[in-house]
């Protein structure tokens, strides 16, 4: 059996986490104060995800660039090809908050939405 | 001079202000007026372009633009007023606010009350006394948060980052992931100033190092930073000689600490707490000079927006009961019972409070000065200990809470003194 | 063909240029950085001494105290910040007051007027917050305070205006003497001239030396200061210095003409003459020292430490004159403190050489008068709303500490030998000066300077050189 010492990352809190391994399963979490923080250890010690947030630039708008996030988590090894892929990205003015900038970035089967209302 | 009269002006349209806006609107005050300096409302949340935002006020992760679109919609909805690149000059003790843009001039507002949402500023590298040379290269986090995150620009290629803030840490991943090489984040104290979940996917998740106890002790370059040296520090924060390295790079980034920007409020002649830098106010963030009130972190500097937005949404609550009912409350009220910070708490918010005039809950926040493992947050009524709640761990870097009961405090009728203090188990 | 050169636009070539200009003569100030004032005379306590300190019969003496008399009318002919605010030098030992007696004399000989020696309960009247230790002190209400900056730069922008043409980033390299000229040789290409004025500061022992047999030595004699937020205005109202004795020479504690403090300087001999780093023993010292003459310095209000370095001359004397054995070169060395102060007659003093020796004619065109950068803040409400009616610009505030306009960032921009780095723009405006240490203004200017220059943001820097704000764009290397 195996035991890994997580920080949950799920809210401002930071749950010092304990999480269990059994033969590749998570047998148990504990320290978490709600279920988001199960939830993390479970994915974090199988399959670690992050949200990805940068800004790409925006042409003809009232502001130089607009910040965008992946839609969802991603794999956390996939973060630096999905920057890859966001640079050059160039979007026209306007922009609102959840428009797509680039669908399945990197493959991941998520989307770049803009976080920002770009007029 | 153009002269307009509102009801509330609130000075600053960050997330302090536009809570506080949108709730005096909401308790029923139509005349509003939001002046923010900025060329958008929004304030520092514009730069934050990072998650974990809102998990408190919406039950959802967002990023701090999102986070100000929510607040700004419900501006727009209230049909609340406001001014952009806008500063205010000047607050007269009777509450005509001076102020300036490029389209009205200077000009005057007459305000029945006024809330102070100005928000803070970052410590400098001067006001830290880093010796070494003045070059290029040296910004402030946030000021490299905004070049970067809304500007597009790379302000360096090679970072040392001083300080374990909040800030810091965020900028840490946000230039390594724009292409930067972050080498180390140095903290002065023995514990890092932000928060365990930025250490983990800030530093953590990219391999940076962070060093605790340590400082910079030199920089190098004259005219763009070559280099920084910085030293393990004792006990005493004094470098320890022979501790020394030097770290190659062109950038040095300073996230040492955030200061309530309350030169107006000064001027304004608001009373001060010396160790928040933020106004003292009462149960209903007022501050000495009545109808004038503060929120966010123009009062004391909050780690959580979501924080902000509730307290600032008190403020505009309070603010607009004054409106409509007048001053109900003279600042010199005998029943209103000063909290004493001690015994590792550093100061509370608010300094005081009124049982009659509270609600059934009220929220007293705090912060302790050192790091405390399985201690005991206490209050005292007087000498009578009616909280005493164990944690597992406090440190400054996290804002404490503590929760007073209207009838608790009722119940004690010479109440005299209200104590929040750090007990050992 | 040139008929002077001056090398080095500081204070003191700055004010001989501004001199030179009211002869009919064709004057080229060369400067090795991109501005104006980006030396010695940048860094330095901004102080009009009163005179009593330097030896009677120098030259340092007589132009400390012709400078100082000149000092209130070329403030307001040339629009820069000077205040006579007056100086106390502090007697903090009984034993001591035969010291302060000394330098008293040694004052009133050299000219200074309304010197006198005032007791502890008027000194506490004048300063409150003096040390309760203070027994006596040397009061000069001649002396005053400057803006380095503002007197620097009106110097230049009233010879620019008058003719004088300023090369920047212009580095000399070395002299070829002709039969009757100089070709200087710099890192632009070679100029010939008549005459050459070596006003380099810590370097014009290293010109001086490249034409004379009679060396020159200059020590950098390194300065580190500390400067306090506005918030601790009236603190002082006086500059004050601690009597020198053996208990040490102490550091001053001033009020600066915008209101801040200012403590410092140290005083540490290097060699590097481009050494302003400040240290962490320098700053140390210093705030061991400031205490001494004044009780309750706010000193945690520090908003920014620097270091200056003085032109020390081993001989601790101006040497302004045409070197022998170097017809037509003209040397202004050795200006340390009190170099600032003196700078007025240094200027006039040099002019009258060069113009003696090319036997020049008068300028009738000349104009002595400059308008400085308008200061929204000295206009009443009315005038300031009007100001920004007619120009938006005044009505946008970018600086927030300092409370500095968008219209005087570009007037700063746009005039004669106009500001073209954030330093320049900080020292003609003091946008960036305050508390924040242009935290908050600093991306705002950037974008203000580029605008109005015509370049992109990337090219616009800190100090001219290699000093960029901006190194690319973001993931331009992923």
């Amino acid at each position: 059996m195996e035991t890994r010492e997580l920080i949950c990352i799920g809210c401002p809190m930071g749950c010092p986490l304990k999480v269990e391994i059994n033969n590749g399963e998570v047998s148990s979490v504990t320290g978490n104060t709600c279920k988001r923080g199960d939830d993390y250890a479970r994915k974090e010690v199988t399959n670690p995800t992050r949200i990805v947030t940068s800004s790409v630039i925006v042409e003809g708008g009232s502001l130089a660039a607009v910040s965008v996030k992946t839609k969802q988590d991603i794999p956390k090894g996939k973060i630096f090809d999905i920057m890859k892929a966001l640079k050059g990205v160039k979007v026209q003015a306007p922009v609102h908050i959840g428009d797509v900038i680039v669908s399945n970035v990197a493959d991941t089967g998520v989307d770049i939405i803009a976080t920002k209302n770009v007029l | 001079m153009l002269r307009q009269v509102y009801d509330i002006v609130i000075v600053g349209g960050g997330p302090a202000g536009l809570a506080a806006a949108v709730s005096a609107k909401r308790n029923g005050v139509e005349s509003i007026l939001v002046l923010e300096r900025d060329k958008e409302l929004g304030g520092i949340l514009n730069q934050c372009i990072h998650n974990g935002f809102g998990l408190h006020t919406f039950k959802e992760e967002l990023t701090g633009p999102e986070y100000a679109g929510r607040f700004i919609e419900q501006l727009e909805e209230e049909k609340i007023a406001y001014k952009l690149n806008t500063m205010v000059m000047d607050i007269s003790d009777d509450k005509v606010v001076t102020a300036m843009n490029r389209e009205d001039g200077m000009f005057e507002i007459q305000a029945k009350a006024v809330i102070l949402a100005m928000g803070c500023r970052e410590r400098s590298r001067g006001a830290l006394n880093i010796p070494g040379y003045r070059p290029a290269g040296i910004y402030s986090a946030g000021t490299a948060q905004r070049l970067v995150n809304m500007e597009g620009y790379m302000p360096g290629r090679e970072v040392v980052i001083l300080g374990s803030g909040d800030i810091g840490l965020i900028m840490a991943r946000r230039m390594t992931l724009e292409g930067a090489k972050v080498k180390v984040v140095a903290e002065l104290l023995p514990y890092s100033g932000g928060l365990k979940r930025n250490i983990v996917q800030c530093l953590d998740d990219f391999g940076i190092p962070l060093k605790l106890s340590h400082t910079v002790v030199d920089i190098d370059g004259k005219e763009r930073v070559e280099g920084i040296t910085i030293a393990q520090v004792d006990e005493n924060r004094r470098p320890i000689p022979g501790t020394e390295e030097h770290y190659t790079c062109d950038t040095l980034l300073l996230s040492c600490g955030l200061i309530p920007e309350n030169e107006i409020s000064s001027s304004l002649g608001v009373e001060m707490s010396p160790v928040t830098s933020g106004p003292l106010v009462n149960e209903c963030l007022e501050t000495n000079i009545e109808g004038v009130f503060a929120c966010g972190n123009v009062l004391h500097v909050h780690d959580l927006v979501d924080f902000v937005s509730e307290e600032a949404g008190a403020a505009g609550k309070h603010a607009a009961e004054y409106v409509k009912n007048g001053a109900k409350h003279p600042s010199s009220d005998a029943k209103d019972i000063p909290i004493t910070a001690t015994q590792g708490a550093r100061y509370t918010v608010p300094k005081t409070i009124n049982p009659d005039r509270m609600d059934e809950k009220h929220i007293v926040r705090f912060r302790v000065g050192d790091v405390y493992k399985n201690c005991y947050v206490s209050v005292y009524l007087n000498d009578q200990r009616v909280i005493h709640r164990k944690r597992p761990v406090m440190a400054p870097g996290e804002m404490e809470e503590v929760v007073l009961k209207k009838e608790e405090l009722a119940a004690f009728p010479d109440l005299t003194q209200i104590t929040v203090k750090i007990e050992e188990a | 063909m040139y008929d002077v050169i001056i090398i080095g636009a500081g204070v003191s070539g700055a004010a001989s240029a501004r001199e030179l200009s009211k002869y009919k003569l064709n004057i080229c100030v060369v400067e090795k950085e991109e501005d104006v004032c980006c030396g010695t005379s940048k860094a330095n306590s901004a102080i009009a001494h009163a005179g009593f300190d330097a030896e009677s019969g120098s030259l340092m003496a007589k132009l400390n105290v012709e400078g100082n008399q000149m000092m209130e009318q070329l403030s307001r002919e040339l629009d820069f910040p000077f205040k006579q605010n007056g100086s106390l030098v502090v007697c903090l030992h009984e034993e001591e007051r035969p010291n302060l007696q000394k330098l008293y004399e040694r004052g009133v000989e050299n000219g200074v007027k309304d010197l006198r020696i005032i007791d502890r309960k008027e000194l506490v009247e004048l300063e409150p917050n003096i040390s309760d230790e203070a027994v006596a002190a040397l009061y000069a209400p001649t002396g005053g305070i400057i803006c380095p900056f503002g007197m620097n730069i009106a110097f230049a922008e009233n010879a620019a205006q008058n003719g004088v043409e300023f090369k920047f980033n212009t580095e000399v390299t070395g002299f070829e003497k002709k039969e009757n000229t100089w070709l200087v040789k710099t890192n632009q290409g070679d100029f010939e001239t008549k005459y050459v004025v070596n006003a380099a500061g810590v370097y014009a022992d290293k010109f001086h030396n490249m034409v004379s047999e009679k060396k020159l030595h200059i020590t950098p004699r390194r300065g580190d200061y500390c400067l306090l937020d506005r918030s601790t205005e009236g603190f002082v109202t006086h500059t004050i210095f601690q009597l020198p004795s053996k208990y040490g020479k102490g550091v001053l504690v001033t009020p600066t003409v915008h209101g801040n403090t200012l403590v410092g300087p140290t005083a540490i001999d290097i060699e590097d003459k481009e050494g302003t780093n400040t240290t962490q023993a320098g700053i140390d010292e210093l705030i061991s020292k400031a205490g001494s003459t004044v009780k309750g310095l706010p000193i945690r209000q520090v908003i920014t430490s620097f270091a200056g370095l003085r032109a020390h001359e081993d001989g601790h004397e101006f040497y302004i004159g045409e070197v022998e054995g170097a017809k037509g070169f003209i040397d202004c060395a050795g200006i340390e403190s009190p170099g600032l102060t003196s700078a007025p007659a240094i200027g006039k003093m040099v002019a009258e050489i060069v113009s003696g020796l090319a036997d020049a004619q008068i300028n009738s065109d000349f104009v002595g008068t400059r308008k400085g950068i308008l200061d929204p803040k000295t206009l009443s409400n009315e005038e300031r709303a009007a100001l920004i009616k007619e120009h938006p610009a005044y009505g946008n505030i970018i600086c927030r500490c300092e409370m500095i306009t968008e219209g005087e960032i570009i007037d700063a921009i746009n005039r004669p030998l106009g500001a073209k780095s954030l330093d320049g723009v900080k020292r003609r405006t003091r946008a960036g000066m305050g508390r924040c240490q242009a935290g908050f203004c600093s991306p705002r200017t950037i974008e203000i300077l580029a605008r109005e220059r015509g370049v992109d943001p990337a090219e616009i820097t800190k100090s001219g050189g290699n000093s960029k704000i901006i190194v690319g764009i973001n993931k331009d290397r992923i």
